[in-house]
């Protein structure tokens, strides 16, 4: 999906050669023939602007997954699990190509640069992360609540914040 | 109607609370410019007269904003200087719903979010389930087309309601009337074949529910031969009216590096002038097969998106012709022991078929780890999802980019310096379904 | 001719043409037959609640063509579609705008009991918010179903019991129609498709 074909034939194929390959000196694997650039979150800013250099021109995803349930996922060797992971899927309309940002973001100190001065875009989703994970983003223009109430207690995203699931009664049913 | 608003800093605030520098902050943040850009904008006077400009209220229970979208607009007599959009109204927690059900009961949950293509949402779905079971290449020839069938009369019934209420909010009531009577026929047309005219559940992952019954290639044939004089209509009732163009040429302007920008996707972003379409530039199911042009506007006002819609009607059309007679016999979901339940009447006669049958719908399949996202173009622009698997039958995150969530952020570059009635012509124009903006 | 019977008979010739009744009747009757819907579109249900008002299934047969944009000129709120955490105040005081008499149909599993959306974000049946007298079901309620409300709460209205029942306890009707599902025969205006 991610690439026209003949990209993927051809990404897949460094794959297989290079033990850990890189992009900006970031490991780079491959996920189900989808690119996905493994950045630290000090480079962040930096990589996605070397990337919008190189055509990644849109952001057209921005979102994080809480993964504390869940944190023996695979990764390359040089990145450690933190329990939240901000995902950004680039794409490039002129050679067709799309790429994925994971990056790790540790629970005592969920904050992120924000992707805003290089791709305005991100304002809502940005704002959408913030309202379900908390995950502050540092130099974001408008950073409160969009999806939830204002005065909202909790990140209803998060692994620890529960369904509020209300069990439901049948009443008057046929048996 | 006047609401006593409560939603602190998501609101708009008026100038006389603000410093300067605040202002120019908000400004920046609601056109999504950098703060020198936004100074450089030079409409906003430097010592606001707080008598001169008023906040009002627009939503959310207002009948052209489609649905629960609210506006805050900052009026300087009749001209928009600044506005914001406050969504939220409808979230539904479907994400975090859709982390507890199976993979299987995954297509209701995201049918009902674009509640105007809802097989579309399925669609999306569905393929990125696929892609992390590693089948999405093994799905039988008839099931690829089937889904692309029901994804373009899909397009059709959602661009006939765009008409419909474009129409409504400009003012042409008739049109409402008339959008809805083809669109009826569409619905009718999936009634017969998924049992409901909306919400279908219908694209599952591994193909599709039931095959079309029996009789569905005269159906089809009877909209496609009903619609071609219909949409003559409309082009008689609006496209060359002196009004219609009055109201919506030069209205809602947005230039391609805005749109880019912005992450607009879908007709907005084509009546820019840019060819960015996923059905020709990343091709899924078999639209590499079919013959189809794209429509592309130049001015990227509301009349170019108004047109682009109603040409993609006859582009989808073009597209159902060619899907009747390319329509490969065969099997409408792919026989994987682990995906598919097993058929009734094996059900009857074999213990392992049984347990086999009650695990799939009770436990549901397992998915193997690993993440995906995969994007393919809806009627309002690149609709994506993003899956996370830890490997159990529900995914660990299921998210969905919704086309309209981000398209609504060019509302405040379309509507800046407009005039206050063309606001209603600029959000109908970019046509959201507020179930997939909030989700 | 009624003078002469008044002439001739007094008082006494009346009788012949004039019909007694009470007003009570008349008035639950006229406002059965000319009940204002408010929009009050949320979700999913608000298209298939605009699907009736248009040609096909055409309410204005029922005297409720004319969908309100402002509740104050409204007297049936259809609550179409899921009521999040967020929109709830909101649907409330819309509510609270209407004018007595007012009543509210519940369109829909989400409306009226949260549906499948079992979750943080939904309340859980809009009856918790306003007093409901109508639950639609189906998800979402096909326009027949709507169409089937409707004419529930016409009926109710003429016999005037709901606003009797409202002024003792505040409460609404609660009546549960059943769903009827839609027609799946193409009707191509006018002709019936030979199917």
């Amino acid at each position: 999906m991610s690439d026209t074909p003949d990209e993927t034939i051809e990404e897949s194929s460094e794959v297989a050669e290079v033990p850990e390959p890189e992009m900006f000196g970031c490991p780079m694997t491959d996920s189900r023939g989808q690119l996905v650039l493994h950045v630290d979150r000090d480079r962040y800013l930096d990589v996605a602007k070397q990337l919008a250099d190189e055509g990644y021109a849109m952001c057209v995803d921005l979102t994080a997954v809480d993964y504390s349930e869940y944190m023996e996922r695979a990764l390359p060797s040089s990145v450690t699990a933190e329990r939240f992971e901000v995902v950004a899927n680039l794409l490039d309309i002129t050679h067709r190509r799309r790429i994925r940002l994971r990056v790790q973001v540790p629970e005592g100190d969920a904050k992120i640069a924000t992707l805003f001065d290089l791709h305005p875009g991100t304002e809502a989703m940005e704002r959408e992360v913030f309202d379900m994970f908390g995950i502050e983003f540092d130099g974001h223009p408008d950073p409160s609540r969009i999806l939830m109430p204002e005065d909202w207690n909790g990140y209803p995203l998060r692994k620890d914040f529960q369904v509020g699931t209300i069990p439901v009664q049948f009443k008057g049913a046929a048996s | 109607m006047t609401l006593i608003s409560d939603e602190g800093a998501q609101e708009l605030r008026p100038r006389s609370e603000l410093t300067a520098s605040e202002l120019l902050r908000e400004v920046a943040s609601v056109l999504r410019l950098s703060e020198a850009e936004a100074a450089k904008l030079g409409d906003l006077p430097e010592d606001p007269d707080e008598d001169q400009t008023m906040v009002i209220n627009m939503g959310p229970s207002h009948p052209s904003t489609h649905g629960v979208l609210r506006l805050m607009l900052e009026l300087q007599g009749e001209t928009v200087l600044r506005c914001k959009p406050i969504i939220g109204y409808l979230h539904t927690g479907m994400e975090k719903t859709g982390e507890q059900l199976t993979f299987m009961q995954g297509g209701t949950n995201v049918t009902r979010m674009d509640y105007a293509s809802p097989l579309n949402n399925e669609l999306v779905f569905s393929m990125a389930t696929e892609k992390l079971l590693g089948i999405d290449g093994d799905i039988p020839e008839r099931a690829q087309w089937m889904r692309m069938l029901l994804s373009e009369l899909n397009r059709m019934s959602s661009h006939l309601l765009f008409m419909a209420t474009n129409g409504m909010d400009l003012g042409a009531v008739s049109m409402m009337i008339y959008g809805w009577r083809e669109r009826e026929e569409v619905l009718r047309f999936f009634q017969k074949v998924t049992g409901l005219r909306m919400n279908h559940n219908f694209v599952r992952p591994g193909g599709l529910a039931a095959d079309l019954p029996p009789g569905w290639r005269d159906d089809v044939l009877r909209i496609l031969d009903m619609l071609p004089e219909r949409l003559e209509e409309y082009d008689t009732l609006m496209t060359g009216q002196p009004i219609w163009r009055e109201r919506l040429q030069g209205v809602g302007v947005i230039t391609p590096s805005e749109a880019l920008a912005l992450g607009a996707t879908g007709p907005i972003l084509r009546s820019t002038g840019v060819e960015w379409d996923l059905r020709r530039h990343d091709p899924y199911l078999r639209y590499d097969e079919v013959e189809f042009d794209l429509i592309v506007g130049s001015y990227g006002d509301a009349f170019d998106r108004y047109a682009i819609r109603l040409n993609e009607i006859r582009e989808s059309m073009r597209i159902v012709r060619q899907i009747l007679d390319l329509m490969p016999e065969g099997d409408y979901r792919i026989q994987d022991k682990k995906v598919t339940p097993p058929p009734r009447a094996r059900i009857d006669e074999s213990m392992e078929a049984l347990i086999h049958h009650f695990k799939i719908f009770t436990e549901g399949f397992k998915v193997p780890e690993g993440e995906v996202y995969v994007a393919i173009e809806s009627p309002r622009g690149e609709i994506g999802c993003y899956i996370a698997s830890d490997g159990s039958p529900t995914p660990y995150r299921m998210h969905v980019r919704a086309p309209s969530f981000v398209n609504i952020q060019c509302l405040p570059h379309m509507m800046r310096g407009g005039l206050v009635a063309d606001a209603v012509a600029v959000i109908s124009s970019v046509d959201p379904v507020l179930g997939e903006v909030d989700r | 001719m009624a003078i002469d019977d008044v002439i001739n008979d007094g008082l006494g010739g009346i009788s012949h043409n004039v019909i007694t009744g009470r007003l009570e009747d008349l008035v639950n009757w006229s406002r059965s037959r000319s009940s204002w819907p408010a929009t009050f579109g949320l979700a999913c249900c608000a298209i298939e609640m605009m699907a009736s008002g248009a040609a096909h299934y055409d309410i204005a047969r029922f005297g409720m063509e004319v969908f309100r944009a402002s509740p104050r000129q409204a007297d049936i709120m259809i609550v179409a579609g899921r009521v999040s955490q967020k929109m709830a105040p909101v649907l409330r005081q819309v509510y609270d705008q209407m004018m007595e008499p007012k009543w509210v149909i519940s369109m829909g599993v989400c409306a009226s009991s949260g549906g499948m959306f079992n979750n943080y974000a939904i309340v859980q049946g809009v009856d918790q918010i306003v007093p409901v007298d109508v639950y639609a079901p189906g998800c979402p309620p096909t326009p027949e179903t709507l169409i089937h409300a409707i004419e529930t709460l016409h009926t109710k209205i003429e016999q005037g019991e709901i606003l009797r029942r409202r002024e003792q306890n505040g409460g609404g009707a609660h009546i549960h129609v059943e769903e009827i599902p839609a027609g799946s025969v193409p009707v191509l205006l006018g002709r019936q498709a030979d199917v």
